[in-house]
C-alpha cells in the first residue's frame, strides 16, 4: 500500500508520522508539500500532528483553506483513505471532511498524557488490527482536542458506527463529548483522532499499543 | 519626516544606558569624540554585564573546559560534545529571569525561542529541552499567576517548536518572591564535520539577514536584564520581547535547509541586543569590520529610527555572512519558508563597525574594542560566613512515617506532574525516559541502541550556606542523576544566577560558588562547555539565593541497559550504596529542617569528590553489567524520600531494616552527598552479591543490603508502614490543589 503524507508549515509530528509508516510498512511514504500541485496517486493519504500555521485564527483553520486541501477533498471523495491526526484531525474539520469541532480543552490547558482508548467499531480499514471493545495505551499531546457536535450530529455518528475511538477508563483529557477520541466521515474512509498512535510503536517507547492501526491500514512490514 | 540622531549625550542620558560615568569615559577616550545617540545605545548593549560578562569573566576563566570529548567549549552560541559515530550534541542552559518575572508567558516561551536558536544556529536540529525554574514563597501573592504564566508559556513556546522536555526543576522560596529564575535548556544533534561557526570569513561578502521582520519590542531589553528590579517593574514591560514558534519552527528548518546548501560561511543568532551583538561578534571573531545598510533591514513598523533598530530584540532573526554565488539558492529557501531575506550589509577589512540610515553614517566605531575592551572588573568579594555546625545531639524529633508522608506532600519533593503534563515529553518519537525519573533520556534517532540522559541541577539553600560546597554539590548531584540512569556523563553547561556582583557579600558567592563548580567539574571529569551568567537578581535590596543551575549530558552506548527510579519487580534486594556506615548523618540545611521545623540553619553538606567519583563509577558499572534493576540517587529528603520516590513510581512497598545505633531521623532524612539506592536482582546469600560487595570493598564503598522490596507498604523499620497508595495520593496531591486553590 502507497501513502503520502501532506506537509504544512508549522506541523511537527510529520518526521515521527513518517517515521512510524516508514517502520510498519517497510516503504517511506510519500512527502507532499503545501505548495505541490497534487497528490501523488496512494491508497492512504496522511495530516499529521502539529501548529499548521502556528494555530493562528483557529487550530486547521489556515491548512484547510490551503489549495492541496482540494486535491484531499477530491480523493476522498474517490474512496482514498484519508487519516488526520491531532491538527491533522483539526485540519479535516475545518475542510468540512469531518463533522463537529475540536474546542479547547475544558483545562484551558495544554495535556501531554498516556490515555487508555476503547476501540468503538474496529468494523473498518483503519481499526481491523484491533477488537471491538478492546482497550488500548496511546498518547495524547494537544491544547484544543475538547469534541463538540450538536445532539443530533452526536446521535448519527453513534448510530451509523462512526465513532472510532472513546476515551476509556476515565481517561478523558479534554471533556469531549461522548469521550469521543476519534471520528470516520460517512463512507468511513476518512479517520480523525486527537491521541498519538505514531507515538507508541515500538519498545523504545515504552510499548507497541499504536501499532494495530498502521499495520491493520497497511499490512505488516516483511 | 527625518529622525533626528544627534540627541545630546547628558549624564543622566548615559545613566539611562547603564552605563557608570567611568565607563562612559571610557568610551569617549576609545573613539576620541562624543558618540552619536545610536552609538551610545550601541555601547550599552555591548558593554552591560548581559552581554559582556563583566563581573564574572576573571572567575569563568578558571572553569575547566576541555576534555577528550569537548569539540567546541565556551564562547560560541553553545557547546559541542562528541558522542561518536561522526556525531555531536549541541547544547547550552540560559537565563530569562527578568523579562518572565515581568510579563510570564512571554518571557518563558521567548526564553525557550533563545535557546533553541542557539542550538540550531550551529546546524543541529534540537531533541531535548529543559528548564529550571525558581518561584517565590507558595503563599506569595504573585506566585500562582507566575508558576502558572511561565509554564504555559515554556509549553507554548516549545510545544509548538516541536522537541520534547524531558526534565527540569521546580522549586520554590521567598527569596525569589521578587525575582524568579526561568532557565532554558536546549540540546541539538548534529554530524561533527557540519557544525556552524559565527565567525565571519571573507572580505566584501554579503551579510543576511533571515527570519522574523524588526520592530520596537524588547527594545533595551539585555540592558534591563542587566540592572535591579525596584517598584518601577511595571514601566518595564515594553522591553520584553513577544515569541513566534511558528515563525522559529520555519526559521530551523530553513536554515538547516540553507546548511545543507553549502551557503553558509558564518551565523548568529539575533538574542540579546539582536542586530548589534550578532554583527559585531561575527567581524570581531573574524577580525573583518562590518558595515550595515539599515534602509535594508525588513521591519513591521513605520518609521523605526536606527537606534531602535539596533536595540531591537525582535525573535526569531538571524544574521549570516553568505558565499556570494549561492545566494539565489540561499534565498530561495528562504521564499519557500516564507521567511524574510535581505542583504543588509558587508564584510569589510577596516574593523570598523559602520551603520548608515537614510544616507547617514549612524555609527562608525572599532568592532574589536566594542567586544574585546568591554570594561572587565575584578569586583572586591568578601568570603562568606559559613554556619556553625548543628550542636551535638540537635536532632528535632518526629515521627518517621509523619515526617515523610508530610515531606512527600510538601512543595519541595511533591510530584511536578501538573508542570510537565503542560509540556509535549514524546514528540520526536525518541523519549526513552520523560519527566519524573533522575534523568530525561532519548534515543539518538538512526542508532540502534545509543542514547542521551539530561539533567539539570542546584540546591540554592546550600549555595546559600556555603556557596563553595554549594557549587560542587550542584556539579556532583547533576552528575548522579545522569550516572543513575546508567549514562557516562560528558560535559555541562552552567547558568549561574546571582544577586548584585557590586555588593562584596554577592562577589564572594560568585566567586566561591565558580571555585565549588570548578573542582568538582575537574574531580568528575565534567567539563563546562557552555553557560549563561545572570546578575542583579535583586528586587528592592533583596538577592535571591545563589543558583548556580548546572545542565548535563551523559551518554548511554546501550539503553536496554539503563536503569529507571521505580521499583522493578517484588523480592529484590535493595542496596545503599555510598553512604556512610550510619547511613545518614547531616541534618544542616536539609529539607527536614527547614520545612517541618522551619530551620535554616547548619552548614551544607560536604561532596567528597573522590568518594563521589569512585562512587558513581561503580554505580554506572553495576547498571552496565545488567544487575541493576532500578536505582535512584539520594537527594532531598534523603534516605526516607529516595525509597518512597522508588516506590511511588512503581506501586511496589519495600520493607527496610533500621539500624538501632542511629537516630532514625539522621538515617532517614540525612541529606549527606554521593549515595544510590539500587535495587539488584540477585540472591541475598549467593555469590553474585558477595562478589559485588568484595569489589565495593575494595573500593572502599559502602554498600550494604538495607531491605527488601514488595508488598503494598513502605515499611521503614520500626516506623508504622505507610502504604505507597497513600504516599502516591500525597505525592500527587500538592501541586494541583496549590494551583486549584486561586483564592488562597
Amino acid at each position: 500500500m502507497k501513502s503520502a503524507v501532506i506537509v504544512f508549515p508549522g506541523l511537527n509530528r510529520d518526521r515521527d508520522m513518517i517515521a512510524a509508516l516508514t517502520k510498519v510498512s517497510g516503504t517511506a511514504p510519500a512527502i507532499v508539500w503545501h505548495q505541490d500541485a497534487d497528490v501523488p496517486d496512494v491508497d492512504l493519504i496522511v495530516i499529521p500532528g502539529g501548529f499548521s500555521y502556528g494555530d493562528y485564527l483557529r487550530c486547521g483553520a489556515i491548512a484547510a483553506r490551503s489549495p492541496i486541501m482540494d486535491k484531499v477533498r477530491e480523493r476522498a471523495a474517490r474512496g482514498v483513505k484519508v487519516l488526520g491526526v491531532c491538527n491533522g484531525f483539526q485540519i479535516l474539520i475545518e475542510a468540512g471532511l469531518l463533522p463537529g469541532a475540536l474546542m479547547r480543552n475544558k483545562s484551558l490547558k495544554f495535556v501531554c498524557r498516556e490515555v487508555k482508548l476503547e476501540v468503538v467499531n474496529a468494523d473498518t480499514a483503519f481499526t481491523r488490527g484491533y477488537t471491538k471493545g478492546e482497550v488500548f495505551r496511546c498518547p495524547v499531546a494537544h491544547h484544543d482536542g475538547n469534541y463538540f457536535a450538536d445532539s443530533a450530529t452526536l446521535e448519527r455518528l453513534e448510530g451509523d458506527g462512526r465513532v472510532a475511538f472513546r476515551y476509556a477508563e476515565g481517561t478523558n483529557p479534554n471533556g469531549s463529548l461522548h469521550d469521543i477520541a476519534g471520528i470516520f466521515n460517512e463512507q468511513k474512509n476518512v479517520l480523525g483522532l486527537m491521541p498519538h498512535p505514531e507515538n507508541l510503536i515500538e519498545a523504545a517507547h515504552g510499548g507497541d499499543d499504536g501499532r494495530a492501526l498502521f499495520t491493520g491500514l497497511l499490512g505488516q512490514a516483511a | 519626516m527625518t529622525i533626528p540622531n544627534d540627541i545630546r549625550i547628558t549624564p543622566e542620558l548615559v545613566a539611562d544606558h547603564g552605563l557608570k560615568p567611568d565607563e562612559y569615559q571610557k568610551i569617549l577616550d576609545l573613539i576620541g569624540r562624543e558618540p552619536t545617540y545610536t552609538e551610545l545605545g550601541i555601547f550599552s548593549a555591548m558593554w552591560n554585564e548581559h552581554c559582556s560578562y563583566k563581573s564574572s569573566k576573571k572567575w569563568l576563566k578558571t572553569l575547566p573546559t576541555k576534555g577528550p570529548r569537548v569539540i567546541q567549549g565556551p564562547g560560541e552560541n553553545a557547546g559541542v560534545v562528541d558522542i561518536g559515530d561522526d556525531q555531536a550534541i549541541v547544547f547550552k542552559m540560559e537565563s530569562h529571569n527578568h523579562p518572565s518575572f515581568i510579563e510570564p508567558y512571554q518571557g518563558a516561551g521567548t526564553g525557550m525561542g533563545g535557546i533553541l536558536r542557539d542550538v540550531f544556529t550551529m546546524g543541529a536540529r534540537p531533541v531535548a529541552a529543559m528548564n529550571a525554574l525558581r518561584f517565590g514563597a507558595p503563599d506569595h501573592e504573585k506566585t500562582r499567576h507566575l508558576v502558572s504564566g511561565v509554564v504555559a508559556g515554556i509549553g507554548g513556546y516549545g510545544n509548538a517548536f516541536g522537541v520534547p522536555t524531558v526534565g527540569g526543576e521546580v522549586e520554590f522560596d521567598e527569596r525569589y518572591n521578587g525575582n524568579i529564575l526561568v532557565n532554558a535548556f536546549a540540546a541539538g544533534l548534529a554530524d561533527t564535520d557540519k557544525i556552524f561557526y559565527s565567525k565571519a570569513e571573507g572580505v566584501g561578502l554579503p551579510v543576511v539577514y533571515l527570519g522574523a521582520k524588526t520592530g520596537r519590542d524588547g527594545v533595551g531589553g539585555a540592558t534591563m536584564a542587566s540592572a535591579e528590579f525596584g517598584d518601577d517593574i511595571e514601566e518595564k514591560r515594553p522591553t520584553v520581547q513577544v515569541g513566534d514558534p511558528f515563525t522559529e519552527k520555519r526559521l530551523l528548518e530553513a536554515c538547516l535547509e540553507l546548511m545543507a546548501t553549502g551557503a553558509v560561511i558564518a551565523i548568529q543568532d539575533m538574542g540579546a541586543a539582536g542586530l548589534t551583538c550578532s554583527a559585531v561578534e561575527m567581524g570581531a571573531k573574524g577580525d573583518l569590520g562590518i558595515e550595515l545598510d539599515l534602509d535594508k533591514v525588513p521591519v513591521r513598523e513605520e518609521q523605526m529610527t536606527p537606534y531602535e533598530m539596533m536595540l531591537s530584540e525582535s525573535q526569531e532573526r538571524m544574521l549570516m555572512v553568505l558565499h556570494p554565488e549561492k545566494e539565489a539558492e540561499a534565498r530561495a529557501v528562504f521564499e519557500k519558508w516564507e521567511l524574510d531575506f535581505a542583504t543588509v550589509g558587508v564584510t569589510t577589512d577596516d574593523l570598523r563597525f559602520r551603520v548608515k540610515w537614510q544616507g547617514d553614517e549612524v555609527a562608525n566605531l572599532p568592532i574589536k574594542e566594542l567586544g574585546d575592551e568591554a570594561p572587565e572588573y575584578d569586583r572586591p568579594w568578601t568570603a562568606p560566613k559559613v554556619p556553625a555546625p548543628l550542636a551535638a545531639g540537635d536532632v528535632p524529633q518526629m515521627d518517621v512515617a509523619d515526617a515523610l508522608l508530610a515531606l512527600m506532600g510538601g512543595h519541595q519533593t511533591a510530584s511536578r506532574r501538573w508542570v510537565y503534563e503542560q509540556y509535549d515529553t514524546l514528540i520526536q518519537g525518541n523519549s526513552l525516559q520523560r519527566p519524573g525519573g533522575d534523568a530525561g533520556v532519548i534515543r539518538v534517532e538512526g542508532h540502534a541502541t545509543k542514547g542521551l540522559a539530561f539533567s539539570s541541577d542546584v540546591t540554592p539553600r546550600y549555595c546559600e550556606a556555603d556557596p563553595y560546597e554549594g557549587g560542587k554539590q550542584a556539579v556532583a548531584e547533576c552528575w548522579r542523576n545522569l550516572t543513575a540512569t546508567g549514562a557516562e556523563p560528558l560535559a555541562a553547561t552552567d547558568n549561574l544566577n546571582f544577586g548584585n556582583p557590586e555588593r562584596p557579600e554577592i562577589m564572594g558567592q560568585l566567586v566561591h560558588a565558580i571555585k565549588g563548580i570548578g573542582e568538582a567539574c575537574l574531580a568528575l571529569e565534567f567539563p563546562i562547555v557552555s553557560g549563561n551568567v545572570s546578575l542583579y537578581n535583586e528586587t528592592n535590596g533583596q538577592g535571591i539565593l545563589p543558583t548556580p543551575t548546572i545542565g548535563g549530558v551523559g551518554l548511554l552506548p546501550d539503553w536496554n541497559q539503563m536503569a529507571r527510579i521505580g521499583f522493578a519487580a517484588a523480592n529484590e534486594v535493595i542496596l545503599l550504596i555510598g553512604a556512610p556506615p550510619s547511613r545518614g548523618t547531616h541534618l544542616g540545611q536539609s529539607i527536614y529542617l527547614r520545612d517541618l521545623f522551619g530551620r535554616k540553619d547548619g552548614p551544607a553538606p560536604h561532596v567528597d569528590l573522590a568518594h563521589e567519583k569512585r562512587t558513581g563509577d561503580f554505580v554506572r558499572k553495576l547498571i552496565r553489567s545488567g544487575v541493576a534493576t532500578a536505582c535512584h540517587d539520594l537527594s532531598d529528603g534523603g534516605l526516607a524520600v529516595g525509597l518512597a520516590e522508588m516506590a511511588v513510581a512503581s506501586g511496589i512497598g519495600a520493607t527496610v531494616t533500621d539500624l538501632t545505633d542511629q537516630d532514625p531521623v539522621l538515617q532517614y532524612f540525612g541529606e549527606d552527598q554521593g549515595r544510590y539506592l539500587m535495587t539488584v536482582n540477585l540472591d541475598p546469600q549467593g555469590d553474585d552479591l558477595a562478589a559485588l560487595w568484595r569489589e565495593a570493598e575494595a573500593l572502599g564503598i559502602f554498600a550494604p543490603w538495607i531491605g527488601t522490596t514488595g508488598g503494598i507498604d513502605l515499611v521503614l523499620g520500626a516506623a508504622r508502614p505507610l502504604p505507597v497508595a497513600e504516599l502516591k495520593t500525597a505525592h500527587e496531591g500538592w501541586f494541583p490543589n496549590y494551583m486549584a486553590d486561586e483564592a488562597a
